[in-house]
């Protein structure tokens, strides 16, 4: 989130689309009924109607997997009824730079498009600069090369004819949505977007997270309070295992994971830090080398020394142009490219797409380790449905695994809040924490490298740690305070005017003070100032001051970055610093300082031509893009339809699907578009009753009353035409699998109008597996595709093609 | 000793249908689940069961404008001011407690199942084991220890809360002019007030097993004023009972096996 879970209730209008918030985070979901009580108006954009659309103003279903063409079609309209917030779109987005005039956009693609490779070469996604290196701007936004003209031609293609004809939304209902929402464009008035996996399991998603962005920036709601783009994350703790780097092209903090072709720490450094010329732009990256460096300080200690490059060549190298996502994962493991894996508090045989690959795929391996509260179908893989135990190499350790209240630690929300928790009870038999797990694992592999040496030894040998108390247990403080960072020499700091020594040893008090020269350690850069200098565990603070009024809390937890509440928070304000809304005060210039929420650096406003710095402090040219080179499939998200769905031709271009999406081609990876086969649309999700896999909550009486079998939600038309009554079973298939489940027939379900004709959408939950209940059915992943988005890899779980039959 | 009269008030406009409170109410009362089937409904248990005390009802309903509309009411005890189920339960087990609600001692149950008979909300239930009945109780040792019922307290979005008569029910109007008086205030106006009240968006008539004007069945004041002194001095009062439950409702129905009809 760029702004928090409480901040929902600052909003005039919230737009809930690609989320079943009412289902999936039931707690937050208090803020946007306050917001409703205060008289916002919050709506709901969704295949189905759930229990969200029931607590909304009004509920608007389109088909899945079109949310870019919904969302093209609503920046069309902003542009063309003047809509947008000029002031803030001239002066703190990129609206106004000249683009290269050899970029182009012609019938699906970009300028720099190779087939053969599904990428581009984005040589021309660049600007036109002046002799000092700064983009040419023209503020009047009219000059035909500039970005918000580029923007304005890309999306005057998504008439609302067109967007009704492919999302199956009715052209009143476009407007009604599009009208409610761009009202937000208004300097006083504050729009939000909650998003979720609803958006993100999409062949698109990230390109739909960008089209939003585009939205919130021309409306200006960035950076406001009751405004910005929300992922709402989960129990999980997705924020929390993203910002420590779950993801494989990570490292903690979002720095990035080096590549073979940067074979030297200046290589790597120098491809990551990037470098603006204009003096107005804070580009707070050119930080880059302190945080990475002080990074490899805190992996290998006093072993990191500048002539070793901070042990930069014993770190694992990505290849470049390869991917290791859990996608390329079980591929590979299914080629029999994979010999042991360990699959930590995770299910993938129920969780992860095309179930029957994945299951085939733990067939091929030498060993797996499991780690988790209850057994599970990954870990019994070897005996499920369909598998022959005597066929089976695989050896299956199962180790038992402390729960999360059964143990100390931090836990991250939405909000960037990482709040600290204690444990409440005592791991039953001989269950221990993961963290405990590792510990020891790592000890054991220490040992043997240093008996018997191998590759890479350095790497194990000068791993530093030191992480236990004297009962030899995780001390998970020491790991915190390793994430906060450390000084690692005596260090005389300039702050404020103020000289200040700092003591080797001493915890670092803000990232803004880590250093390149081996002199700082820090875990994780965003995490630093976690912990104050003097030791106090700022994640444990439970102040309930709320100074602005706003629910900010700045004493409840500790938010990264430096505390802040509301990322962008400058651009809350004009260029002088005042406040566009003055009810809703996030921040204001004072003339010498800012006041409210911490700012995004101290900088003075950007008017101020000497001192001031524009307010996207975190992207180059110091403004936020509406132009967003950084993505695989272009600057300007363009809708693709899904890997597999109702139509044989893309509506708006000859590109059908994603041009640069990765497609998987084994045996098992069949697809099925538009295919009489498998006519209709099928989406996947969760329940509020189970979590994920059901993994957890499957074994939980109470919550399998509730909910205790697998369920396909079929509309009454459909059912009718197929003569399938409710409460039924029926068998659900795909290209790739089947299930049987329970119909549960549904007026939430309606069929669209697509491109002229009936298209029928159907959905199930993700929520069952084989090993219990025996009678729960098993895995809707057998029907869906590996394939991912073209940025994340992030799997396309919420659109693709089935047939549904009665047994 | 008279405390104060609590109201329990659900606003349906405010529910998510999360069903917390069907859960929080099993884990504090340490009622057992039962091994459900999906019947074609989000709705499970398909009805109120000697261990479900509260239950979310899912209902889809389009409305008099052909506006489609899914309606989730919290079922549960009325916790009613002229309570049939008190006046007909023969030995005591039924009782008004100091805060104005419903109170069920087992122990003291004998399974007449009369109280089954006369409940105009159809909420109690028999447990075929144990011979005794169950329902709500509105978390009474909850409330003696000044907590509030485990449903109010796992409520999200406070649709559930809990408070003073007065009070409550002056909150429950006020609520209605806040939502331009589209919705409908329910359980003040009859069996001398319910301690569990709505806000319902629809028209009572519009929900599943809600009466439009329950009321106590008029064979129950009869017998109460008539025969219920002596049955219980002289005849034997599970005879009495019988005799009673087929003058109310006829032969009597078995809950356990009904299905929901969502």
């Amino acid at each position: 989130m760029t702004n928090h879970y409480i901040d929902l209730k600052n909003s005039d209008v919230i737009l809930i689309m690609g989320s079943n918030a009412a289902e999936h985070h039931p707690l937050a979901f208090k803020w946007i009924m306050r917001a409703k009580d205060a008289g916002a108006r919050v709506i709901h954009v969704d295949p189905r109607y759930t229990r969200t659309s029931a607590r909304c103003d009004y509920h608007v279903p389109l088909r899945s997997g079109t949310d870019i063409a919904f969302l093209g079609g609503m920046i069309n309209y902003i542009i063309t009824n003047k809509k947008y917030f000029r002031d803030y779109v001239v002066n703190y987005t990129n609206a106004s730079f000249l683009v290269n005039p050899d970029f182009s956009f012609k019938d699906g693609l970009f300028s720099g498009y190779d087939a053969k490779k599904r990428s581009y070469n984005k040589e021309t996604w660049t600007f036109q600069n002046d002799a000092n290196g700064v983009p040419l701007k023209d503020p009047t936004l009219e000059h035909p090369q500039c970005v918000f003209q580029h923007l304005k031609r890309h999306y005057s293609r998504y008439t609302l004819e067109k967007v009704s004809s492919i999302t199956g939304v009715s052209e009143e209902n476009l407007l009604k949505v599009y009208e409610e929402y761009s009202a937000t464009g208004a300097p006083d008035k504050a729009g939000t977007e909650c998003y979720a996996l609803g958006w993100t399991h999409h062949t698109t998603g990230s390109q739909i997270i960008r089209t939003m962005s585009i939205i919130q920036l021309l409306l200006g709601n960035m950076g406001i309070a009751g405004g910005g783009i929300n992922a709402l994350r989960g129990e999980p703790n997705v924020q929390g295992s993203t910002d420590h780097c779950i993801l494989y092209g990570n490292l903690p903090g979002y720095l990035k994971m080096p590549t073979a072709s940067l074979a030297t720490l200046g290589q790597y450094l120098k491809k990551n830090t990037p470098t603006c010329n204009d003096p107005q732009s804070a580009n707070y990256y050119q930080n880059y080398p302190n945080f990475f460096v002080s990074w490899l300080k805190s992996l290998y200690g006093n072993a990191a020394t500048p002539e070793n490059e901070f042990g930069y060549s014993w770190l694992p190298k990505l290849n470049d142009g390869k991917h290791y996502s859990q996608l390329h994962l079980f591929d590979r493991m299914y080629k029999g490219g994979v010999k042991g894996l360990f699959a930590y508090g995770t299910d993938p045989a129920v969780s992860s797409p095309n179930t029957n690959k994945v299951r085939k795929a733990l067939e091929k391996l030498d060993w797996l380790v499991c780690a988790n509260i209850f057994d599970n179908e990954t870990a019994s893989f070897w005996f499920g449905p369909g598998a022959d135990p005597k066929q089976i190499k695989t050896e299956v350790f199962l180790l038992p695994a402390a729960a999360t209240m059964e143990k100390e630690g931090s836990q991250s929300n939405s909000g960037r809040w990482v709040q600290w928790k204690y444990k409440a009870a005592t791991p039953p038999g001989d269950a221990i924490s993961c963290g405990d797990i590792q510990i020891r694992m790592m000890d054991a592999i220490k040992a043997l490298y240093a008996k018997e040496g191998g590759p890479n030894a350095e790497s194990i040998l000068n791993l530093k740690w030191d992480y236990k108390d004297r009962q030899g247990n995780m001390d998970v403080l020491k790991v915190a305070k390793q994430i906060n960072g450390h000084w690692e020499a005596d260090v005389e700091v300039v702050d404020a005017g103020q000289k200040k020594l700092f003591k080797k040893g001493g915890l670092v008090p803000t990232f803004g003070m880590l250093r390149s020269d081996g002199t700082t350690s820090c875990g994780n850069w965003i995490m630093s100032g976690s912990f104050g200098e003097d030791g106090e565990n700022k994640m444990a603070r439970r102040g309930k001051e709320d100074p602005t009024g706003l629910g900010l809390y700045p004493n409840w937890s500790f938010a990264w970055p430096v505390n802040r509440r509301i990322i962008y928070n400058r651009a809350s304000c004009d260029i002088y610093g005042r406040p566009y809304n003055p009810k809703k005060k996030v921040l204001e210039w004072t003339g010498d300082k800012w006041v409210g929420d911490v700012p995004d650096g101290p900088w003075p406003p950007m008017a101020d031509k000497e001192k001031g710095k524009y307010p996207f402090i975190m992207k180059t040219d110091g403004v936020a893009s509406l132009f967003g080179p950084a993505m695989a499939e272009g600057p300007f998200p363009e809708h693709y339809e899904p890997l597999e769905g109702p139509l044989a031709k893309n509506p708006l271009s000859s590109q059908l699907i994603n041009p640069t999406i990765e497609l998987f081609s084994s045996d098992v990876d069949q697809v099925a578009n538009a295919s009489e086969k498998f006519p209709y649309v099928c989406t996947t999700y969760s329940c509020t009753e189970h979590w994920c896999s059901g993994a957890l909550t499957r074994w939980q009486a109470w919550l399998l009353e509730m909910q205790p079998e697998l369920y396909v939600e079929i509309g009454e038309e459909l059912a009718r035409e197929l003569e399938i009554a409710n409460g039924s079973k029926v068998k659900v298939s795909s290209a790739r699998g089947e299930v049987t489940c329970i119909a549960m027939v549904t007026k939430r379900f309606r069929p669209f109008i697509i491109e002229g004709k009936t298209v029928h959408q159907v959905g199930l939950p993700f929520n069952y597996g084989w090993l219990y209940p025996k009678d729960g059915s098993d895995s809707t992943n057998f029907l869906t595709p590996s394939v991912g988005d073209a940025n994340t890899f992030c799997p396309e779980y919420k659109a693709f093609m089935v047939n549904v039959t009665r047994i | 000793m008279k405390k104060t009269e609590y109201i329990k008030l659900i606003d349906t406009t405010r529910c998510t249908a999360c069903r917390g409170c069907q859960v929080a109410c099993k884990q504090w009362n340490e009622m057992p689940a039962s091994r459900t089937r999906n019947f074609g409904s989000y709705q499970n248990p398909p009805d109120l069961q000697w261990n479900t005390w509260t239950l979310i009802r899912f209902q889809e309903h389009v409305d008099k404008n052909g506006d489609f509309k899914w309606l989730f009411r919290k079922d549960g005890c009325m916790h009613c001011t002229e309570a049939a189920c008190i006046k007909v339960c023969p030995s005591g087990a039924l009782y008004h407690t100091e805060f104005g609600t419903v109170g069920i001692n087992q122990k003291l149950c004998i399974g007449c199942k009369a109280c089954i008979s006369a409940c105009p909300f159809d909420i109690p239930r028999f447990n075929q084991e144990t011979e005794k009945v169950y329902k709500c109780d509105l978390c009474y040792d909850r409330l003696k220890g000044g907590q509030q019922p485990a449903c109010v307290l796992s409520c999200p979005t406070s649709a559930i809360t809990i408070g003073e008569r007065e009070a409550m029910i002056d909150k429950a109007y006020r609520r209605l002019d806040q939502l331009g008086g589209k919705g409908v205030v329910y359980g003040d106006k009859f069996v001398g007030g319910t301690h569990v009240m709505y806000i319902l968006s629809e028209d009572p008539a519009v929900y599943d097993k809600l009466p439009v004007k329950p009321r106590i069945p008029a064979s129950v004041i009869l017998w109460k004023n008539l025969f219920k002194p002596f049955t219980l001095i002289g005849m034997g009062a599970v005879a009495g009972m019988a005799a009673l439950h087929y003058l109310i409702k006829g032969p009597h129905e078995v809950h356990e096996k009904k299905e929901g009809d969502e």
